[in-house]
């Protein structure tokens, strides 16, 4: 398993119906790309994350697959514009089979 | 021919602000905390009237990463920092936290290292592994390290916004001179002081590098060149380097002078660590 490995997501509390907010993501993870060799010569092996999603409410919002050549700590940048109150969730997909999640709450008036 | 003469200083004058001297941005983190990068400088400052901080030299861009914590990537050590806090090192079984209850009562502290305790100079990295060894019990940390670096910028960012204000007189006043005389003496093959750079020349171009007068007060400052965390004494050695000279080690007792010394030049800007530069 990966170590040190922890999500971070920033999200307005609060927005009005229709306008568009933005979300930041950051996930620290080292992102060996599996290209690299150790001293001994033996490939290092691959562990990244290799995909991201956003979801509000059960609908897709963003859906990322991520490759080996990008570096490390992945930070993502993106905007919503929603309707109504509700819950957004993040998922990253880790190559050892870990999933990691954050939700947040946002209110919309 | 009067009229010529004024547009000439009129050009020239409009070029220099735009390719020189630090911008007119202001630095406000987390729309909360608004910082001093721009003040007089203290009194024992003979050659310079204004003291910058670096933040003012570097473009939008890099400018635009300092201002939220969440956009800063040195946050991302500071966190490593919170976990290393209250993991327990060494033979004793101790946590920093288990003397330290919270890693905010250090606030102010970073602003008045380095300072003198019991006549010897200490800096903030010889002061942590100090406790390691006699507290905790610990194997020392390497002096540039993730885990070292993310410490002293942790511990530097309870002081955030509070103004740099080191004790340069009294015990100190020797290690200062010392400094002083360092940061004014041409080192190696292209004979360059700190001075030649950082007081004569600062606002100006060096190959693809806006120079900045060269204020510690963000450190230890994530640079987007080495994507980590940068001590103060490494960056030392860097410059050092740079004038093709044989540099000091880090942790030695000439970079603590210089510290104390560069500290005493920024008197009156605020801490800014954990800082982003290019």
């Amino acid at each position: 398993m990966a170590k040190g490995v922890k999500p971070r997501v920033k999200v307005p509390k609060s927005a009005k119906a229709g306008e568009a907010i933005v979300i930041k993501t950051l996930i620290s993870h080292k992102m060996e790309s599996g290209q690299r060799k150790d001293k001994e010569g033996n490939i290092v092996p691959r562990s990244i994350i290799h995909r991201f999603t956003c979801d509000f409410e059960g609908q897709n919002v963003i859906d990322i697959i991520l490759a080996p050549a990008i570096s490390t700590n992945p930070y993502f940048q993106f905007e919503a514009a929603i309707s109504h109150s509700g819950e957004f969730k993040f998922t990253w997909y880790d190559d050892d089979g870990e999933v990691y999640e954050e939700i947040r709450a946002i209110n919309v008036t | 021919m009067k009229k010529l003469a004024i547009i000439t200083v009129t050009v020239f004058l409009s070029i220099k602000a735009a390719s020189a001297d630090p911008d007119n941005d202001s630095l406000i983190i987390n729309d909360d905390i608004q910082l001093v990068t721009e003040t007089a400088a203290p009194i024992h400052l003979e050659n310079l009237d204004t003291i910058y901080s670096g933040w003012r030299f570097r473009t939008d861009e890099t400018q635009a990463l300092q201002v939220d914590d969440f956009d800063n990537p040195a946050m991302v050590f500071v966190d490593k920092a919170i976990d290393l806090f209250n993991t327990i090192d060494g033979i004793e079984g101790k946590a920093c936290v288990s003397c330290h209850e919270s890693v905010a009562q250090f606030r102010g502290l970073s602003a008045i290292m380095p300072k003198v305790i019991d006549g010897e100079l200490v800096v903030l990295e010889s002061f942590i592994n100090d406790h390691r060894d006699q507290v905790m019990g610990a194997e020392p940390w390497k002096w540039s390290g993730e885990k070292m670096q993310s410490m002293v910028a942790l511990i530097g960012l309870q002081s955030r916004g509070m103004p740099v204000n080191v004790k340069i007189d009294g015990e100190a006043r020797p290690y200062w001179e010392q400094g002083k005389e360092m940061y004014y003496t041409r080192f190696g093959q292209l004979q360059l002081s700190c001075a030649n750079c950082h007081e004569d020349n600062y606002g100006k171009m060096i190959r693809a590098d806006h120079l900045s007068q060269g204020h510690a007060n963000g450190f230890p400052t994530y640079r987007l060149k080495q994507a980590k965390l940068i001590s103060r004494h490494n960056r030392f050695r860097g410059c050092i380097r740079d004038t093709r000279a044989e540099t000091f080690a880090e942790g030695s007792d000439e970079f603590k002078a210089l510290e104390l010394y560069l500290a005493s030049r920024s008197i009156g800007l605020t801490v800014e660590t954990p800082a982003v530069r290019q």
